[in-house]
């Protein structure tokens, strides 16, 4: 076995560990994980199988095997960012909002308050 | 006819109280609602003390947002006009009448301008090129001419406020906000206005950071134009 395989299938294995013992922590949500695990798994099943990562080097032209190994990190990770980006954008929508309302019916509270008391 | 003037103000406790006496001496036939965007220094405490409603919202949102909760305000309100007016003492009260006007004569949003009729309105040299860029950006794109697209002295009609209660852009919420209008079929008028000059502080901008501002904005607008359509009906 060649240093670079080790090499990748202990970085693949570290990943999938880490995730999968702060999925059990509960620090984060599963479905943030899933993408990680997915992205994970796939590189040590390419990290592993070594035959097969050959093959799909070839396929698209790779001279050398493990650089496609981490133009899929690479793929992955944006996609992961990407993901990221959706999810902050998400929030802050929804932050947003429910600091406009929440400063409406302060105000509609107020007047109501007032109201009762004259 | 019941109209809203909607005045956000960050951290304006020093300008507020001028403001409000402008709008309450020339302009009484407007109810003012004080959008507080987060203030830490009593923004809030100076307006309430001279009874106005104000809203104080939990957290900064940016003049996007603010303007926006003041936009729904008035649209639950059933207000019939919503006039948007700096809280930092920049725009004139005595002046709503005339972008009243346009909305009266069936326009949906109008818009102060400060280069409509050649006034005197000294400004950075720099910030005067970006502003007669995004002018022209945005004529193109909507197919109308514009003077001055960074006024935030506005007034929206029933459409308007219906459509910005829906969507109202963040980032740079007057340029954008054209576009989004300008997509949703509303009509826009621009009619020439004064203002003042900023009395305290200089622009800190500096020519580099006023050149990314620039880009940055021009992004937001193509970034705008792709997005769907805002359709109400």
């Amino acid at each position: 076995m060649e240093v670079v395989q080790i090499l990748s299938i202990t970085v693949s294995l570290f990943i999938m560990v880490t995730v999968i013992e702060l999925i059990r922590r509960g620090a984060f949500k599963e479905r943030y994980a899933l993408l990680w695990l997915f992205s994970s798994l796939v590189l040590l099943i390419f990290s592993i199988w070594r035959n097969l990562l050959d093959y799909m080097a070839r396929l698209f032209g790779f001279f050398y095997p493990p650089s496609f190994l981490f133009l899929l990190g690479f793929g992955f990770l944006m996609l992961i960012t990407l993901h990221f980006s959706m999810v902050i954008s998400n929030l802050s929508e929804k932050n947003k909002k429910m600091a406009q309302e929440l400063g409406l019916m302060k105000d509609e509270l107020e007047q109501l308050k007032k109201d009762k008391n004259t | 006819m019941k109209i809203l003037v909607i005045v956000p103000a960050y951290n304006e406790a020093e300008n507020i109280q001028n403001v409000i006496m402008d709008l309450r001496d020339n302009f009484p036939l407007g109810d003012i609602v004080i959008i507080n965007d987060g203030s830490h220094d009593g923004t809030s405490h100076v307006a309430r003390s001279l009874g106005v409603r104000v809203i104080d919202l939990p957290h900064n949102l940016g003049i996007g947002g603010a303007v926006q909760t003041g936009i729904k305000y008035g649209y639950i309100h059933n207000y019939d006009i919503a006039v948007q007016f700096d809280g930092d003492g920049q725009h004139i009260a005595n002046e709503i009448e005339k972008i009243l006007e346009q909305i009266h004569q069936g326009a949906d949003m109008s818009i102060g301008s400060r280069f409509l009729n050649a006034t005197a309105y000294a400004m950075p040299f720099t910030r005067k090129i970006g502003s007669s860029v995004f002018s022209g950006v945005i004529s193109l794109i909507c197919r109308q001419k514009f003077t001055d697209t960074t006024s935030g002295f506005r007034a929206y009609g029933k459409k308007a406020m219906e459509l910005f209660n829906d969507y109202y852009p963040e980032d740079y919420p007057e340029v954008e906000a054209l576009i989004v209008a300008y997509k949703s079929k509303l009509k826009i008028k621009e009619v020439p206005v004064c203002m003042r000059q900023r009395e305290k502080g200089e622009s800190s901008i500096t020519a580099l950071g006023s050149v990314y501002y620039m880009i940055k904005v021009l992004l937001a607008i193509f970034v705008g134009t792709l997005k769907r359509r805002f359709i109400i009906t």
